[in-house]
This record gives C-alpha cells, sequence and structure tokens, in this order.
C-alpha cells in the first residue's frame, strides 16, 4: 500500500513537470525553457533506482513525445539511455555536493539534447539554431531548485 | 531493450502511419495535462473580466453591436453578389463550389516546442476533424490542422517553417506560394523573378491550388520587395492577415463538397445550400 503511495508521489511530480513544460511561457523565457520531464527523472533515478528504472524513463519518454507532437520514441530514446547512465552512476552522484552534480547534470542533459538534435535532424536537417542547445544550460541552472523540492516531497512521504 | 523498442518506434513512424492509433490512445493519458495547464490562464482571464467596470463593458457592447450592424448590412449584400456570381459562373458554364461547415474551436493556453508554430485547439476526431484541413480566424488563414488527436488537435501556423501555402495575388491573380519563416509576423514569397508584378500593399489570397485550402481567402500582404540584381530571385515578405498570436477562437473548416456530419452539437454555420446551376 505504502509503494504505491510512494509511485503517486513521483507520477505527480513528473505530471506538474510536464506541465512545466508546455507551460505558455513568453517568448524569450521559452528558448531558455529547460527539459523538466528529464531533470525529474535524472532526481528519481538517482534517489531511487530501485523503483525508478529505464523501463519507467522509456514510457514517461513515449508520453513527452505525445504531449509535445514530436515523432514516435525521440524522448523514450534519450530518456532511456540517460536514466540508464544515472542508475550507473547513482552511487558516486549522491555523496557529490550540488556543484559538483551540476557538472554531471550539464553532461546529461547535452546528451539528451543531443540524441534528440540527432533524430531532429534524420528528419527536417538543417533547421535548427543555436538556441537549441540553450535549455542545456538553464537547465543545469535549475538542478539545485529541482533537486532540493523533490528532495523535500520524498523525505515527506518516507517520514510518514 | 527500451533502446532497441525506441530505435523500432522511430522507424515506424518515419515510414507508416501506422502508430498514429497508438498515439490517439496514449494522448488520451496526457491531454488532461494541456487542460491543466490551460485551466489556471482562462480562470485568470475570466477573473479579469468579471472585476472590470460596468461602463467599460457597456462601451464593449455598444462597439460590437455597431460592428455587428456594418457586417450584417454587408452580408446582405454578399448574398446577393453570391447568388449573381453563381448565375455568372452557370452562364461561363463553370462550376461553385459552397456549402464550407465551420467548426469554432478554443486554443488552449500551451507551448508545445520552441522554434515551431504549432497550436493546440480543444477540438479533435471527436467532432470530426481530421488532418490538414484549413484553420481560419476572422481575419484569415491561420494554418492547417497538423494531427488530429481524440481530444485536442495540432494546429500548424502559415508562419511554421514547414509550411507552405499556395496564393495568388489579389490585384492580378499572379500565383505563387507562401512559405512560412519561423518568425510569428512573417511570410517568405522565395518562388518569383526580379521583374514580377508585385509591390507592398498587395492582398495575397489563396489561389486553391493545393486542394487543401479553399480559394479566395485572405492569406497576408505583402510589405517589402526588394529586388536583387546579384541573385535570381528577389526578397519578398507578406505579414499574415490572420491574428496568429493573439486569437483565441479559431474556425475548423470543411471545404469538401460533401460536408462531414458533426456527431456532437458544436456551434456551427452551414449557409444554405445553393440552387446547383444545371452544368453538370
Amino acid at each position: 500500500m505504502n509503494n504505491y503511495y510512494k509511485f503517486g508521489r513521483i507520477i505527480t511530480t513528473i505530471i506538474m513537470a510536464m506541465a512545466l513544460r508546455i507551460a505558455p511561457w513568453p517568448d524569450f523565457i521559452e528558448i531558455f525553457n529547460p527539459d523538466w520531464v528529464l531533470l525529474a527523472l535524472i532526481y528519481w533515478t538517482i534517489a531511487i533506482p530501485e523503483r525508478v528504472g529505464i523501463f519507467h524513463a522509456w514510457v514517461f519518454g513515449l508520453l513527452t513525445d505525445v504531449l509535445t507532437g514530436r515523432a514516435f520514441g525521440q524522448h523514450a530514446l534519450a530518456y532511456s539511455i540517460v536514466s540508464y547512465v544515472c542508475i550507473k552512476l547513482h552511487k558516486r552522484l549522491r555523496p557529490f555536493p550540488l556543484i559538483q552534480q551540476e557538472l554531471f547534470i550539464f553532461l546529461f542533459l547535452l546528451l539528451s539534447q543531443l540524441l534528440l538534435f540527432w533524430v531532429k535532424n534524420l528528419e527536417t536537417p538543417g533547421q535548427l539554431s543555436a538556441t537549441f542547445w540553450l535549455p542545456v544550460v538553464s537547465g543545469t541552472l535549475c538542478w539545485p531548485v529541482v533537486y532540493k523540492s523533490l528532495r523535500f516531497i520524498r523525505l515527506l512521504h518516507s517520514s510518514k | 531493450m527500451a533502446l532497441i523498442a525506441s530505435i523500432a518506434l522511430l522507424v515506424t513512424e518515419h515510414k507508416s502511419p501506422r502508430l498514429d492509433a497508438l498515439r490517439s490512445s496514449l494522448s488520451v493519458l496526457v491531454d488532461p495535462v494541456k487542460y491543466l495547464v490551460d485551466t489556471p490562464i482562462v480562470a485568470l482571464k475570466n477573473a479579469k473580466e468579471s472585476v472590470s467596470a460596468y461602463s467599460v463593458l457597456k462601451e464593449e457592447n455598444k462597439k460590437l453591436r455597431e460592428d455587428q450592424f456594418i457586417t450584417k448590412s454587408r452580408l446582405l449584400k454578399f448574398d446577393a453578389l453570391e447568388k449573381e456570381n453563381i448565375h455568372l459562373r452557370a452562364l461561363l458554364e463553370n462550376s461553385f463550389k459552397l456549402g464550407e461547415q465551420v467548426l469554432i474551436a478554443e486554443l488552449l493556453s500551451i507551448k508545445m516546442v520552441p522554434y515551431e508554430h504549432i497550436v493546440v485547439v480543444n477540438k479533435g476526431t471527436r467532432f470530426g476533424v481530421h488532418p490538414q484541413q484549413p484553420v481560419l480566424d476572422t481575419n484569415g488563414v491561420v494554418g492547417q490542422v497538423f494531427r488530429a488527436l481524440p481530444f485536442s488537435s495540432e494546429i500548424m501556423l502559415i508562419t511554421d517553417l514547414n509550411h507552405a501555402i499556395p496564393v495568388q495575388v489579389n490585384r492580378n491573380g499572379l500565383l505563387t506560394i507562401a512559405v512560412g519563416s519561423g518568425q510569428i509576423n512573417r511570410l517568405n514569397l522565395p518562388f518569383l523573378p526580379n521583374n514580377a508584378d508585385i509591390r507592398p500593399g498587395d492582398l495575397l489570397i489563396t489561389s486553391g491550388l493545393g486542394g487543401i485550402f479553399p480559394p479566395g481567402y485572405p492569406v497576408g500582404i505583402v510589405d517589402n520587395f526588394t529586388p536583387e540584381s546579384t541573385k535570381p530571385f528577389p526578397t519578398i515578405t507578406a505579414t499574415p492577415k490572420a491574428m496568429l498570436d493573439r486569437n483565441r477562437e479559431l474556425m475548423i473548416v470543411w471545404s469538401k463538397s460533401s460536408p462531414v456530419l458533426l456527431n456532437a452539437p458544436p456551434i456551427q454555420k452551414s449557409p444554405p445550400a445553393p440552387v446547383k446551376p444545371s452544368n453538370e
């Protein structure tokens, strides 16, 4: 029973991340809008890798594809690869101070964006400007906020 | 496993439209998120309206009534003109297609991805919407339905980089294609020669050649024509007539000769079928 309850929390945070992803920001903020779903997934795979795995990442990636109207499977591909790396590295990442974690988050977001870029370029080559990479930087800067808030949510229900 | 599955999905989608069913069933799961994001924004707008002063509303009401009076009297004339047009075309042994049916759809306040001009509306296949339908607003052409899901549909605006619309210059009937520029207020006309008879201020209307957009709807106004002496093609840009980034209500149009029966009762307007000229 308790496990289902915890899983509900995870799903709620990811739905919120999806909502942030498609929220109508003004144009100048929008090009910075980071990949919130991936940030949330990275947090959960590092924090509780025994519960959130590659399969979950794949399913949420597929849902993100449908949500943002992308070609089927591109977010699924990127998210599952990033979550695989996260699960492999979670023991090393956990004790790091936030600054050092951010370095890795930067690399993860870059990896994901690179995969998305690759798929996108197969479809319609040569249409993306340099601003395509901005969400990687902003996502890295958002990591402390995501980390603190999701940690708060996780500990909130584990104490119950 | 996941890797293979996602690559397989990517390839399948690229090759065939067979995954559309899976996409629409999954969209039932995520569409609530779209409405979730939209709700607070609509609520805010409603709140703003309810606290706005009585006098402002009264003023607006008066203006709208005047507007309606003017449009109605114009429509009276339009009816007569339409009859005359049908008659003249019958004399020319030409066919005249009428009977367009529209469905009012409301925009959801969400942004799917940057760099692409795709908007989401709250009407989907449940209302009979299907891909490639033209979408208009009160000023002109907005775009076309790009993907129809059960509870929402994605609309590609005419300014999207991947969008092109066949147009004609209203003044002299010059045919060309208007391509989206990626900027919300600009269309490019890249396929005209340097000596083309086109000048700023010309109205572009749909030519109906692509088979998607019905002919005769305003698309944009040419605002810049710069001949390039060193290049084969001049730089011509146009501003879309439709208020692409401001409107909340859009019209999805059925322009096929056999109107689709709507299974839900939306706000709809089907003009009375004209007496078909005996030319067939």
